[in-house]
């Protein structure tokens, strides 16, 4: 496979041609940090905490969604940067209920974690007030609505590696919400195989397994990431075959 | 002329109130009213969330006894759940609950109420708080700071955390003890023990120091409710609920948590964010009138009146000498003090015993189960009193109704009729002295109010007292801090 030789916050690098920005900075040893991307899942660009400067281009890129180019210039933390993933994230912070005290997640939450390393204290917008349902109808997981960073990762979860196709994303602007078979409470949707690579999925505490409490997260974020990497080990040992 | 004077907000308590005293055209006192002013509406933001949040989520409800929060939510939680908590869990909960106890009588007693007690009523009030304390009693102070600071590290021990330790969840706990911690324990344990012998040992010249104190802070008969061992000794978490009237006999049959609302009443009053909870029976059912035959008083002075003993020795010998002084149900509400150095002694050994215990935290720590009640109480000895949690749910375990009961709610009418006893005997007309003041807000303080739980209210605590005429005009105004 021929290389694409770039630089990486003045790191060189050589990477696979068609490797996204986001891959190929774990290359140059620079971690950048996302929300919405997962290893083994495809590609959104929802979330845009992954923004990245390339010389001579004017606008920010997410590096999830950018191949590498030959002689990229790229730089992942700059005070621009910096400040835009700040905004975002408070804009995240003051469009849902994230309320670390009572949260599953706490202490392992990646929204959380990011706000602790972008220094976001405090929130500097004042949304309406929301009041959004729990949907604890499901035997062994709960979805609160007010947790969501609308990242997909637990759409795309479902959909390319169990292949059930349960969770859709529903409305437009601060009413986007998740919806389980078309909107339907969780407990009756019948596409859904009780797998559990949503909640695996989810960065935040949107997704739970039920009778967990604060702090109680146990699920593993990378079990997704380790099947479709095995899927793929698998199948490359069919061809070989 | 009648005239009404207001001491707003009240300060050393935690929490936001003020005090209005109305004086009659000469002079004397006609009534006085206890407001507290802030409202954050825990009951209503609750509901829609799932009952394993709300230990966490009720928790926050105050800084000064998150964990009688906790557990009583845990508790609440364990009875929709339909579940009693594994022994280890039970036993560690318990632990929890007297390192909350002791840190927090530490705090009412040495940092808030000492100053008081000890530089007097009547001393200058920029230095009558703990750093007037520190420089005039320092031996007192480092060991008061010591003894919270114990019961703070219990707490984290098993929490993980001084403060908000979202620890005990319905069926159980989240974890165990930290070893290290224990040993720390183990080890200062002994300087606790003699800490709290030394402070009940001066407790007698407290009460000699302040006869007229003794005698006009809320000294009047009332009931006691409380939680009691089966053997009738003195219990803080597992066990049926008494109420005994001021001679110290049982009124009505001991009740489980869940039975609360056949036996207590609430009423609302309009001037007041503070319900005022009362005894069904001893009012024949009927709302508050001004006798008021339904007051009970809860915390420190109710749990040390109802039990037979205390089960320790130290604090039994403690028990004894303080009934021996002032009989066998002593009423007025300066002796909450006492009550609190009692049950400082009885924190400190039952801790002990539990530190000692080669098994404790042995055994599974949580049970699981589904969502089978649709309604749960849960109940507790906070330091201030007895705590009720009653939840209603759904069939998923989404909250759908949350009422809770607090100590302070429990003591309102109690400390109505304490401030109006107060102002009785040191109010004489409308140019009130500072000492005056400080000693109505000294009568509140004997409770140990938690507003910010009782409420759910926050607030500085600044003081303004306001002399008002019968149309609300103001004639004199005192402010401080």
């Amino acid at each position: 496979m021929a290389g694409v030789n770039l630089k990486i916050d003045g790191v060189e690098i050589e990477a696979p041609a068609g490797e996204n920005l986001m891959q190929a900075a774990v290359r140059a040893g620079v971690r950048v940090p996302g929300l919405c991307q997962l290893d083994g899942l495809s590609v959104v660009g929802a979330c845009r905490m992954c923004m990245v400067e390339i010389a001579g281009t004017p606008r920010p890129r997410p590096a999830c969604a950018t191949p590498v180019g030959e002689s990229m210039d790229v730089h992942t933390d700059t005070p621009r940067l910096r400040e835009h993933r700040r905004v975002l994230l408070e804009m995240l912070f003051a469009e849902g209920q994230h309320i670390c005290a009572a949260c599953v997640a706490s202490g392992a939450c990646e929204l959380q974690n990011l706000a602790a390393e972008l220094g976001v204290d405090h929130v500097n917008f004042t949304p309406p007030p929301t009041r959004l349902e729990m949907d604890l109808s499901h035997p062994r997981f709960g979805y609160d609505p007010s947790r969501c960073v609308l990242c997909t990762r637990c759409v795309r979860a479902c959909a390319e590696v169990e292949g059930a196709f349960t969770w859709g994303v529903a409305g437009r602007g601060r009413e986007t919400h998740l919806v389980a078979d078309l909107g339907v409470p969780w407990g009756e949707a019948e596409s859904c195989t009780s797998c559990g690579k949503c909640v695996s999925a989810c960065p935040v505490g949107a997704l739970f397994e039920k009778g967990t409490s604060v702090g109680e997260r146990r699920v593993p974020r990378a079990l997704v990431s380790t099947l479709t990497a095995r899927r793929e080990r698998e199948s490359h040992r069919e061809v070989l075959k | 002329m009648s005239r009404t004077l207001l001491i707003d907000p009240v300060t050393r308590i935690e929490g936001h109130a003020k005090i209005t005293v109305r004086l009659d055209d000469a002079g004397a006192v006609q009534d006085t009213r206890f407001h507290v002013v802030e409202f954050r509406g825990f009951e209503a933001f609750c509901r829609g969330r799932s009952v394993y949040e709300m230990p966490a989520l009720t928790a926050r409800t105050c800084g000064i006894c998150p964990v009688s929060h906790v557990l009583t939510g845990a508790k609440a939680g364990d009875a929709i759940l339909g579940v009693e908590p594994p022994p280890a869990a039970r036993q560690l909960r318990r632990m929890m609950n007297l390192g909350q106890i002791l840190q927090s009588h530490a705090l009412s007693f040495f940092h808030l109420s000492a100053p008081d007690l000890l530089l007097g009523f009547d001393s200058a009030p920029g230095a009558r708080n703990v750093f007037g304390l520190i420089d005039a009693e320092p031996e007192i102070a480092r060991r008061g700071i010591r003894m919270r600071r114990f019961g703070q590290e219990v707490i984290a021990a098993l929490g993980g955390r001084k403060i908000h330790p979202a620890w005990a969840v319905p069926g159980g706990v989240l974890g165990n003890i930290d070893p290290e911690a224990l040993e720390r324990l183990r080890t200062e344990h002994e300087t606790i023990v003699h800490d709290a012998k030394w402070a009940w040992a001066r407790y007698g010249e407290l009460v000699d120091a302040h006869p007229a104190e003794v005698a006009a802070f809320g000294d009047f008969p009332s009931l006691f409710l409380g939680i009691v061992s089966q053997d009738g000794n003195w219990e803080h978490h597992d066990g049926l609920l008494r109420f005994i009237d001021a001679e110290g006999n049982r009124v009505g049959e001991d009740f489980p948590a869940e039975r609360y609302a056949d036996v207590i009443g609430e009423v609302a009053d309009a001037d007041t964010y503070l319900k005022s909870p009362y005894h069904l029976g001893a009012q024949g059912g009927k709302a508050v009138g001004p006798e008021a035959p339904g007051t009970y008083r809860v915390g420190p002075l109710a749990r040390v009146n109802l039990a037979e003993r205390m089960g320790t020795p130290l604090a039994d010998a403690a028990l004894a000498e303080f009934r021996g002084e002032f009989g066998r149900v002593p009423l007025g509400s300066f002796h909450y003090h006492g009550a609190r150095l009692i049950e400082i002694l009885a924190c400190v050994e039952q801790l002990g015993e539990l530190l000692n215990d080669p098994d404790l935290g042995r055994g599974p720590l949580r049970a699981e189960a589904g969502i089978n009640h649709l309604r749960g109480v849960g109940v507790s000895e906070a330091p201030r009193g007895t705590l009720f949690h009653d939840y209603r749910v759904d069939e998923d375990g989404r909250i759908t109704g949350v009422r809770m009961i607090i100590a302070t709610g429990h003591n309102n009418l109690a400390m109505n009729r304490t401030i109006g006893q107060i102002a009785e005997a040191f109010v004489t007309g409308p140019d009130v002295a500072e000492g005056v003041l400080n000693r109505i807000e000294a009568g509140i303080r004997a409770y140990d109010p938690c507003l910010s739980c009782s409420t759910h209210a926050v607030g500085q605590m600044p003081l303004v007292l306001r002399v008002e005429g019968p149309d609300g005009t103001l004639l004199h105004e005192v402010a401080r801090g």
